[in-house]
């Protein structure tokens, strides 16, 4: 059953075609990896469910994005709701200026629910399922800031995943982290999967092997290929593919 | 994991509010922009009536109640000239010292909290101590130098700050180009890191200058004259002055009918001296910058 | 020959650098050496001496009692601290409706005598004559010769620099003017402030801004003295309308001049601020389901709340330090303000008003100083809690 379904997507930055007619769907409950080198659009595509690129401006989408059958850029589409379903992790670390726990409590304040019990459970279930309770449960009134690069990136994903997103789209999350910080954060993406479809953007092509049940693989604004992750790294099809697997550019 | 449950009505009352809180940003801010744009548009056409030539170029007649400002427009000029000559060296110089010479951060910390400070302190305290020090101990009495003097201490901590700003936004590898050729490092100095400077430091003299034209408050006890219909010979002269004689009109006048029209001007010939200097200081900030991107 | 020319080059540059200090140390100096002068003075005019009926029980009097009974404001002993006795007043000038010309002689040369007989004769009296003409003090006593105590300066709720016999420098009125006056200043233009930032840093479009930044840039920079001339012609006879007063010339007046002047200087720091939070913090926030506003007030202003502070305490500070705007328009009557829509008067437009009628190294002089050193302290004060503010930033 697919949960995302891109059709003919072209995007544009002012005349810089930046997306070059890209379908593509994805399934429930799997985790999805795009590799490429740098600039061939893959961020970009990834921030397209959940319209991230709206900020920017001067840019135009042609074709569809469809989240569970729905046309996101349709007309009755509200943004806000859009991105309680479509979470995201950045490639560095952002929580706010704010404690622990107001971090995590953030998306479920802004979405509307006042119930401090409620609230309270949120929190702690999502620091519990980021694998981050044990670390921070005795400090949850102290600043976000006191923590590690890698704690900070765990706290950004319980705070995405506070909100119970249907998809978690995940931008580089371990570009700026040290190995074992890295390790972590792919040990939790396994450990989502249960829960929450999984889009993660990455320069590592053995994290991408290690934690995706697919791979689509861009260049130059183009989605060259996509398939299960295994034939990707073993047996690709494009001559492009296998040179950038094997390092010829990147 | 527990499901959530969130209110149905939420998206459309965050809307609400979002659409509340940018329509009173918007209203206020526009309010702003009317309540300053009616203060220049009452002053522009208000004292358009009465500027003309000879309104520039004749000295005050009958008691104030007639005739030009130019001596207060002359007065003026050497004020922003001989403050000029003061702090223009002296601030320049000084940024360059905390940027370029100065090692120890504590004490670029230190010299630059005393700068903040200094430009923080109302500017009637620098005229009392103008007063104080120039008029009385040095014994200038009321006169352009020790308006001057008065003005360009006033005047130190915006150069200062720009010429330093300036300077750090050069990268050191601009620096250690020029040492590794052998340049000492005020050849460095002054081949290299002052050239590149110079647009952001002029645009920071020239907004001096602004501030200079418009201040009263320091010359009221070191040099502005009520009334003086001929021009100042020397230094050690007053000298009439747009500001003051502003104020005179507005609050001291003998004749309220006659003399408002005059008020109106002389506020108007300030508005354009403020204009005039925050136009050519951005056009300067372009020109160079232009400069910089074809190179 | 090089080196000699660079070496003196880097101290010329090195003692330019210290000259911002090297002023402050100036204004301290020479600003405390005249303002404290102040309290060499005595409360009573220089060469002058007030004197009582030796059988009065009264043996001191403050220099607001002197100015009151001079005033008239007392007129029995009562009040001040001695028995039921009218007062009577007694200026040299009096001498003559006392005695004719004749028993004073052609030179005067009784008019000591005939003093001390005057005084010698009346109870209730209360004499403000020179010292050298009462010479001779027998039977009367001459109020001590105290200087100008530090208290009633500063915690002194009468300003009146020129009153004979004993002028009064109480700064509480002036200082609370001016805190009065840039209290409601702020007030006023903080709303303003915040929201015309918020609006130019998240809402208003590239365009909009581009206009605006260049406007309030230049608003910044038009003389105090017009923006006072602004106050004189149009607000305060609009204020004097709207509320009925019988002059237009007010605190509120002060305040709402002072306001549109601060607004400049709060929304370029805070605008400044709120443009610096991180594009990823804006980001992270949207991605969770909050709307524009949401991260606005939610995200973006805690973020840059400490640049926030700082434009809002730097617009206090220009508030404070303003002279000429609140001289012209503010009405200058030193009392303590009971309500913003009476004139009041602050310390910067005391200085000058009435520095230029002031005798040069006199008590009044002097007073005007040691006002410049309040407001040096003031402003230093606001000025390093920027600092502190601004150092606390991550």
């Amino acid at each position: 059953m697919e949960i995302i379904k891109a059709q003919h997507v072209n995007f544009y930055y002012g005349s810089f075609h930046a997306l070059k007619d890209i379908s593509m769907e994805i399934e429930e409950k799997s985790v999805v990896a795009f590799i490429g080198p740098s600039g061939c659009g893959k961020s970009t595509f990834l921030r397209l469910f959940n319209r991230m690129n709206d900020l920017i401006p001067k840019t135009r989408l042609e074709g569809q994005i469809l989240i569970n059958g729905q046309d996101i850029y349709g007309k009755n589409i509200q943004v806000d709701q859009l991105r309680k379903e479509v979470g995201m992790v950045f490639q560095r670390p952002n929580p706010f200026p704010k404690s622990i726990y107001e971090n995590v409590a953030y998306g479920l304040k802004v979405n509307g629910i006042k119930n401090q019990d409620v609230i309270e459970e949120r929190v702690v279930e999502s620091l519990k399922g980021a694998a981050l309770w044990d670390e921070v449960k005795d400090k949850l009134k102290k600043s976000a800031y006191a923590l590690s690069g890698g704690q900070q990136q765990r706290l950004c994903i319980a705070r995405a995943m506070a909100v119970s997103p249907q998809i978690l789209l995940m931008d580089e999350p371990a570009s700026a982290l040290d190995p074992i910080s890295t390790a972590k954060i792919e040990e939790l993406i396994r450990e989502l999967k249960k829960q929450v479809t999984i889009v993660i953007v990455t320069h590592n092509m053995q994290q991408a092997s290690r934690v995706s049940d697919k791979t689509a693989f861009f260049y130059m604004g183009e989605m060259v290929e996509y398939g299960r992750t295994k034939d990707i790294f073993t047996n690709p099809e494009k001559e492009a593919t296998q040179n950038y697997i094997t390092g010829r550019f990147g | 994991m527990s499901t959530l449950s969130f209110p149905e009505n939420n998206s459309r009352r965050k809307t609400l509010n979002q659409k509340i809180a940018f329509a009173c940003c918007f209203a206020l801010s526009l309010c702003v922009v009317l309540v300053l744009a009616s203060i220049l548009l009452f002053i522009i056409i208000k004292g358009i009536r009465v500027i003309n030539w000879d309104f520039i170029t004749q000295a005050p007649a009958d008691g104030m109640t007639g005739g030009g400002i130019f001596p207060a427009i002359i007065g003026t000029l050497c004020l922003m000239a001989g403050s000029a000559i003061v702090s223009f060296p002296v601030g320049i110089m000084s940024g360059i010292y905390m940027n370029e010479y100065a090692t120890n951060g504590k004490l670029v910390r230190f010299i630059r909290m005393m700068t903040n400070n200094l430009s923080g302190i109302p500017s009637i305290v620098f005229g009392l101590f103008g007063m104080a020090i120039f008029v009385n101990y040095l014994d200038f009495g009321d006169s352009i130098i020790a308006g001057s003097l008065t003005l360009g201490l006033l005047s130190l901590p915006v150069i200062i700050r720009t010429t330093e700003e300036a300077l750090k936004d050069i990268p050191d590898s601009m620096r250690e180009g020029s040492r590794a050729l052998g340049a000492t490092q005020l050849q460095t100095i002054w081949n290299v890191i002052l050239p590149m400077a110079v647009p952001r430091v002029i645009t920071g003299l020239i907004l001096s200058m602004g501030r200079v034209s418009g201040e009263t408050a320091p010359i009221l006890f070191t040099c502005a004259a009520y009334f003086l219909p001929q021009l100042p010979s020397s230094i050690f002269d007053q000298c009439m002055a747009l500001p003051y004689h502003l104020y005179v009109l507005a609050t001291s006048g003998t004749d309220l009918e006659k003399q408002q029209p005059i008020a109106y001007g002389t506020a108007l010939v300030l508005i354009i001296i403020v204009l005039i200097i925050n136009l050519a200081a951005n056009g300067i900030r372009k020109y160079f910058a232009n400069k910089v991107k074809t190179n | 020959m090089k080196k000699i020319l660079e070496q003196s080059v880097k101290y010329l540059f090195t003692a330019s650098g210290f000259i911002t200090s090297f002023i402050i140390l100036l204004i301290i100096f020479f600003l405390f050496s005249e303002g404290a002068g102040l309290f060499r003075n005595h409360i009573i005019d220089d060469g002058y001496v007030v004197a009582l009926n030796k059988s009065n029980p009264v043996n001191t009097l403050s220099a607001n009692q002197i100015k009151e009974i001079f005033d008239e404001d007392i007129t029995n002993w009562q009040e001040a601290g001695g028995e039921d006795e009218p007062i009577q007043v007694f200026r040299l000038s009096d001498l003559l409706s006392i005695y004719s010309e004749e028993e004073l002689g052609s030179e005067y040369e009784h008019a000591g005598s005939k003093i001390k007989e005057t005084i010698l004769q009346n109870e209730g009296i209360i004499a403000f004559v020179p010292k050298s003409l009462l010479t001779d003090t027998e039977g009367i006593k001459t109020m001590p010769d105290q200087t100008i105590p530090v208290k009633d300066v500063l915690a002194g709720t009468e300003w009146f620099p020129t009153a004979t016999p004993s002028p009064l420098f109480g700064i509480l009125p002036l200082l609370a003017g001016t805190l009065w006056v840039s209290f409601f200043a702020i007030l006023i233009a903080l709303p303003f402030g915040l929201c015309v930032s918020i609006y130019m840093s998240e809402i208003a479009s590239e365009k909009v801004r581009n206009v605006l930044k260049p406007v309030i840039e230049l608003l910044n920079g038009i003389p105090s003295v017009v923006y006072g001339f602004f106050g004189l012609i149009v607000i305060v006879p609009f204020l004097q309308q709207l509320f009925n007063l019988p002059v237009g010339e007010s605190g509120l007046a002060g305040s709402l001049v002072l306001a549109i002047m601060a607004l400049p200087t709060i929304v370029t720091v805070a605008e400044d601020a709120m443009r610096n939070c991180p594009r990823s913090m804006r980001e992270a926030s949207l991605a969770l389901g909050a709307n524009k506003w949401q991260t606005i007030y939610k995200v973006v202003i805690p973020y840059s709340i400490s640049g926030i502070t700082s434009g809002i305490v730097l617009g206090i500070g220009r508030a404070v330090g303003e002279t000429m705007a609140v001289l012209m328009v503010t009405g200058n009557a030193a009392v303590m303000p009971t309500s913003i829509l009476e004139p009041l008067r602050t310390i910067p437009a005391t200085i000058a008003a009435e520095l230029g009628e002031a005798p040069t190294g006199e008590a009044h002089y002097q007073s005007l100083f040691l006002l410049g050193v309040i407001l040096f302290f003031i402003t230093l004060f606001i000025n390093l809690s920027v600092e502190y503010i601004s150092s606390r930033k991550r």
